[in-house]
């Protein structure tokens, strides 16, 4: 699976660089769990699923920590180039976006803490049915963009980049519908702004996942497909992967 | 509602475990997994840009026989004025010798033969007819091993503007001499010792006297080969820092098997490997997003 990043005539760079790899995947193991955890805590109505997420926040920012010293460590010893560097820098920035998901995981408990534990009604299903939706959405994303690094599979990063973004879409039709709901009877006031709260994590969830998938395209391709994402995915990636299919051939 | 958890696979916490998103990948994305770069190793034609704008010295098929044996093949390369170019590639492939075709070093090799056009100034400087040593002022080279004359430090930068006739007088001579040796950056550093043997400097301040030496005949084309690979870091920095400068009134050109010094000094950079021209582009393609996999191999250090 880790197939591009060994080779090396020093057999110890293979080695560091791919216990990078495995530290990021496991960083994103503990990311995705957390962020599981947090919704289960908002479905379940358990304040239990909540505090694990909470006490094992420090994890995530010790990986954090950790993995960005091995990264300083290992541009400062190897001097990483071509797509051994792409490799270093993804790495770099894919982590802060894991530590952020982390941060948005967290939050989404204290708020069902907060929704939960308290002496007023929970939010109406109705009101969170959008929330699970949504949820249900940036899982799915996280754990995509989590499978393609883990591959090092660009043609998969690049079908969830390219895909039409359902979670922003659903993000704007629910902040529509708190606003009828509102309209309706302003006494609920107090549980939309949770819930604005929560489905804007759970966006943030999603944005964040579908950065670590441009990291991605970037490490495999070399092609820096930020900001410019209609252009990219319009002329498609037919190029590359023909080139890519004849160099199999060859092999 | 229920299917948040049916619908949600997590894979486990602390490994990387394969998914069902992986056993659908398809060949395809198995490919897309080995290669970056994006030419196969097998591809043998150069790769990249190998014109510019603006050429100071324009290669055309150039190849380079020793007796019988082909040392390098039909490369085709512009040599960008006002900038360095950096040849790199493990030992063997070429690429010294390329750089010696540049003033005709390789005349002086017994059964070396060299086909093909090098133009300077729209004069095929690989003809017969050419006078190699008003060339070699023109095109002049800084070797691996500082080599200064067993003279003095004077003596060393004075010869060849003498030979050449480049000076009237004593008065003239000596005005080459200092400025040649400001624009290598040493004069600070040896000026109250002009009398004294070159031969007695340090290393990398020898090596300086050499640049200041080929400068001292006005060239316009400055080559290099390997010139700090006998250097401590701090001389090597030094000559790189100068490198830098002397690149605004010369065109360079140099062989380094310093991968970082490549990236360092220089604003293109070709790749050779086994007599073939593999890769030429801007620096930090090549060392960012390299096209070819045999470049990619070689700077990445996965060769061989």
């Amino acid at each position: 699976m880790t197939h591009s990043l060994e080779g090396h005539t020093v057999h110890r760079y293979d080695g560091e660089l791919n216990n990078l790899h495995l530290r990021v995947l496991e960083m994103g193991g503990l990311v995705l769990d957390q962020v599981r955890h947090a919704l289960r805590a908002l479905q379940e109505k358990d304040s239990n699923y909540a505090n694990t997420v909470l006490e094992r926040e420090h994890e995530v920012d010790e990986l954090e920590l950790g993995i960005d010293d091995d990264v300083i460590t290992m541009i400062a010893k190897r001097g990483p180039v071509a797509r051994d560097l792409r490799v270093i820098m993804s790495i770099s920035k894919a982590i802060t976006d894991l530590e952020r998901i982390g941060d948005e995981a967290a939050r989404i408990a204290h708020l069902a803490k907060g929704m939960y534990e308290s002496e007023r009604s929970a939010p109406s299903g109705h009101l969170m049915r959008d929330v699970i939706k949504m949820a249900k959405l940036a899982l799915e994303m996280l754990q995509e963009s989590l499978a393609s690094f883990d591959s090092l599979n660009a043609t998969h990063a690049q079908a969830l980049v390219c895909r039409e973004n359902e979670l922003d879409l659903e993000f704007q039709s629910s902040l529509r519908r708190l606003a009828t709901f509102l309209l309706e009877d302003a006494r609920n006031v107090g549980h939309a702004i949770h819930i604005v709260l929560l489905i804007k994590s759970i966006e943030r969830i999603g944005d964040h996942a579908r950065n670590i998938a441009e990291y991605v395209i970037y490490m495999v391709r070399g092609e820096d497909v930020r900001h410019r994402l209609g252009s990219y995915c319009e002329t498609g990636e037919t190029q590359t992967s023909e080139t890519d299919i004849n160099s199999a051939r060859k092999r | 509602m229920q299917n948040t958890q049916t619908g949600v696979k997590t894979p486990p916490r602390t490994t990387a475990g394969p998914t069902e998103l992986d056993a659908a990948s398809d060949v395809k994305d198995a490919v897309t997994v080995a290669h970056t770069a994006t030419v196969s190793r097998d591809v043998r034609e150069t790769v990249g840009e190998i014109r510019v704008a603006d050429p100071r010295i324009r290669c055309d098929n150039v190849s380079v026989y020793y007796g019988e044996k082909r040392a390098i093949n039909d490369i085709s390369l512009d040599i960008e004025k006002n900038a360095v170019i950096a040849l790199i590639g493990p030992s063997g492939c070429g690429k010294s010798t390329f750089l010696r075709c540049l003033n005709r070093m390789n005349d002086t090799i017994d059964g070396c033969r060299v086909t093909g056009d090098i133009v300077l100034d729209e004069i095929n400087i690989n003809s017969p007819k050419i006078d190699v040593v008003p060339l070699r002022a023109q095109v002049g080279m800084v070797f691996q091993k500082p080599n200064p004359f067993p003279k003095s430090i004077w003596e060393n930068i004075a010869f060849g503007p003498r030979i050449h006739g480049l000076a009237q007088d004593k008065e003239e001579l000596d005005e080459i001499v200092v400025s040649s040796l400001k624009r290598a950056g040493l004069w600070s550093e040896v000026n109250d010792r002009l009398d004294q043997p070159g031969t007695g400097l340090s290393g990398g301040q020898q090596q300086r006297l050499c640049i200041a030496r080929t400068i001292a005949v006005g060239p316009e084309v400055i080559l290099m080969d390997e010139p700090c690979s006998a250097l401590d870091p701090i001389a090597t920095a030094r000559i790189e820092d100068l490198i830098d400068e002397l690149r605004e009134q010369y065109t360079i050109c140099i062989v380094t098997h310093s991968m970082q010094q490549a990236a360092r000094v220089s604003q293109r950079t070709a790749y050779f490997h086994l007599g073939d021209l593999i890769e030429v582009g801007d620096t930090d393609q090549i060392f960012t997003n390299p096209r070819h996999e045999l470049t990619e191999d070689y700077i990445t250090g996965r060769f061989g």
